[in-house]
């Protein structure tokens, strides 16, 4: 029998077809569709067909991310159609307004595990994979699809591994090997391919990195993206309230085939930024040091999640946000948001300036923290696109939040590196 | 000529990297109408790409197009701006199952958008693979067969509404 990669097994498991090959389509059954707030799109799209029963009501969750709260009477009337449906076919896995962002909330309910194919509205559903899943993204008429017949047609990806051995520089972080990658690769460079991450860097990433890793791929191309299960991820899944004996753990066979093997030195790394408007239009963070920042943005799927938090107040600790700008502080989670509450964490980001915003997609997704024209946010988030986050005359930088947090208290891009290194060492 | 899988008119041409987010900006996916979204397509490129737009037939792009966010609207749009058809270097993984399931014809040419001039015309047949422009013909691998069914319904919701009233699942 051939070595298989993780795509080939997860779609095989998925779709029970057994020795695919990339670029055979199947269908797939996937364990769980996610749908953010392209839910209502889906219900209207599904009255439109006249459909009254699902495939299966539990492989079905629902989370109002994205404009959470209601901006307007037309958001809120989408959000009441979402509990309406929700109520009345029995969806047990409906989060509300004041859950967070869809990715991270299914992820801490223990609704993501290992082997399982997931898709969901959303590109970046490419971050299952940080539990060793299978996730990737789809449009709201697929989702509507897969609640009335439980399956989509999917195309088996080549498979590309990621090696990243050694551990990084004081200063440098996930976010900033996602950054190189994606500028040497480019935004379509994994285009239709399954990444596979390794190497001793990777192995002994926390789970929050290897969501910002999985998440990121997509600024590549890819179609998903994989970190193999250890005793990490299965400490989060305990955590999340999996069963262990309901694990159905899929790794890569020993001498599978990989269309290439991208590698990265640890160590060598500098902390990178993603420079308007394009996410792979990346450089050092020294090239555009003491660029004007209005606003800096601490939040979204790729970075918002506890440790991130952790990172931005150890960074902003004994120091003020620069006059004249706005740092905007928005928690993955409620989870995170109240774990940041318990340890102190929010009130060292609050005492130094920043606006702390209820969980969810927040400036990200374009609800609050808009631009003027004219305007420069520095952003932890996953995209940099013109328009995305207010004028159309607006510029978006990318970063860690120890670049973010360290540019928030100067005013200007700058290298954390700096900060960190004037700062007190008890 | 007259074949229902061919489909074009007037070219209008961008860049590499067109992402969702230019194509249909956020603040406009609270519809799902296409004529309402038409009228906000390629926005932040100013009102002149758009009167642009609502003139042409087929929109040609470079590599990577639609890259961004699953939204579905940026196929959509297109069609509410009487797009028939996108050609193009490549596109992002999800744009290009939009289109299809949306039933908008999007087809993989680097040789044909290369050989595209603004403005001018482009006709494609996504059954025998073909794309014409400039006097010449560049070929493309057909739709495997799931796609092309589901193009021939006009998407997938339909697609899958003619399923279920043919008795088939």
């Amino acid at each position: 029998m051939t070595a298989k990669t993780f795509a080939q097994k997860a779609i095989e498991r998925a779709s029970g077809v057994a020795d695919l090959v990339p670029g055979q389509i199947v269908d797939a059954f996937p364990d769980l569709y996610m749908s953010h707030t392209a839910s209502w799109r889906c219900i209207r799209t599904l009255e439109k067909m006249g459909v009254e029963e699902l495939y299966d009501v539990n492989r079905v969750a629902m989370v109002m991310d994205h404009l959470s709260p209601a901006m307007n009477a037309k958001t809120a009337a989408d959000h009441a159609l979402c509990r309406e449906f929700a109520q009345k076919m029995g969806v047990k896995n409906f989060f509300d307004v004041n859950s967070g962002i869809a990715h991270i909330v299914l992820m801490e309910h223990g609704l993501v595990r290992p082997g399982q194919f997931i898709i969901g509205t959303d590109s970046h559903s490419t971050i299952y994979g940080a539990l060793g899943a299978f996730g990737t993204g789809v449009g709201f008429s697929e989702i509507t699809a897969a609640w009335v017949t439980g399956k989509l047609w999917v195309k088996v990806p080549e498979s590309v591994r990621i090696v990243i051995d050694g551990d990084l520089a004081p200063g440098v972080y996930a976010k900033d090997i996602m950054l190189k990658l994606i500028g040497d690769l480019g935004a379509d460079g994994l285009t239709y391919e399954s990444v596979e991450f390794s190497g001793s860097y990777v192995e002994g990433m926390s789970v929050s990195e290897r969501m910002t890793f999985c998440n990121l791929a997509m600024e590549m191309g890819a179609k998903n993206a994989f970190v193999a299960p250890d005793d990490t991820t299965l400490a989060y899944l305990d955590e999340a309230g999996v069963p262990r004996d309901e694990l159905d753990i899929l790794l890569p066979d020993e001498g599978a085939t990989y269309r290439a093997t991208v590698r990265l030195d640890g160590p060598t790394l500098a902390p990178q930024i993603a420079v308007p408007h394009t996410v792979d239009n990346v450089v050092g963070v020294g090239d555009v040091a003491g660029t004007k920042l209005d606003q800096v943005f601490i939040g979204s799927c790729a970075n918002a999640k506890y440790d991130d938090l952790v990172i931005a107040a150890d960074v902003l600790a004994g120091h003020r946000v620069a006059p004249g700008l706005r740092l905007i502080v928005t928690p993955a989670s409620a989870k995170i948001m109240a774990q940041a509450s318990d340890s102190g964490v929010l009130t060292k980001l609050i005492q130094a300036g920043a606006m702390i915003t209820n969980p969810g997609c927040g400036a990200c997704a374009g609800n609050g923290g808009a631009m003027a024209d004219g305007e420069t946010t520095l952003s932890t988030a996953n995209r940099n696109f013109q328009g995305r986050m207010g004028s159309y005359d607006s510029k978006i930088f990318l970063s860690s939040p120890a670049t973010a947090a360290a540019s928030a208290i100067r005013g200007v891009i700058t290298d954390p590196r700096e900060i960190v290194a004037t700062a007190v060492v008890a | 000529m007259g074949s229902e899988h061919r489909v074009g008119g007037k070219i209008i041409t961008f860049g590499e990297n067109v992402n969702t987010d230019v194509i249909i900006p956020g603040r406009y996916l609270v519809s799902i109408d296409p004529a309402e979204l038409a009228e906000h397509a390629f926005e932040p490129l100013g009102p002149e790409t758009q009167a642009r737009l609502r003139a042409s037939d087929v929109v040609v792009a470079g590599r990577n197009f639609g890259c961004g966010s699953a939204r579905e609207q940026a196929a959509t749009c297109l069609i509410g701006a009487g797009i028939k058809a996108v050609v193009a270097a490549s596109f992002s993984r999800v744009f290009f199952r939009n289109a299809i399931n949306t039933g908008l014809v999007a087809v993989e040419s680097p040789a044909a958008a290369e050989a595209a001039a603004d403005g001018g015309e482009m006709w494609v047949d996504y059954d025998a693979g073909t794309v014409e422009v400039g006097g010449q013909t560049f070929p493309f691998s057909p739709y495997p067969q799931v796609l092309r069914e589901i193009m021939a319904d006009g998407g997938l919701i339909p697609h899958l509404m003619a399923s279920f009233a043919g008795g088939k699942q």
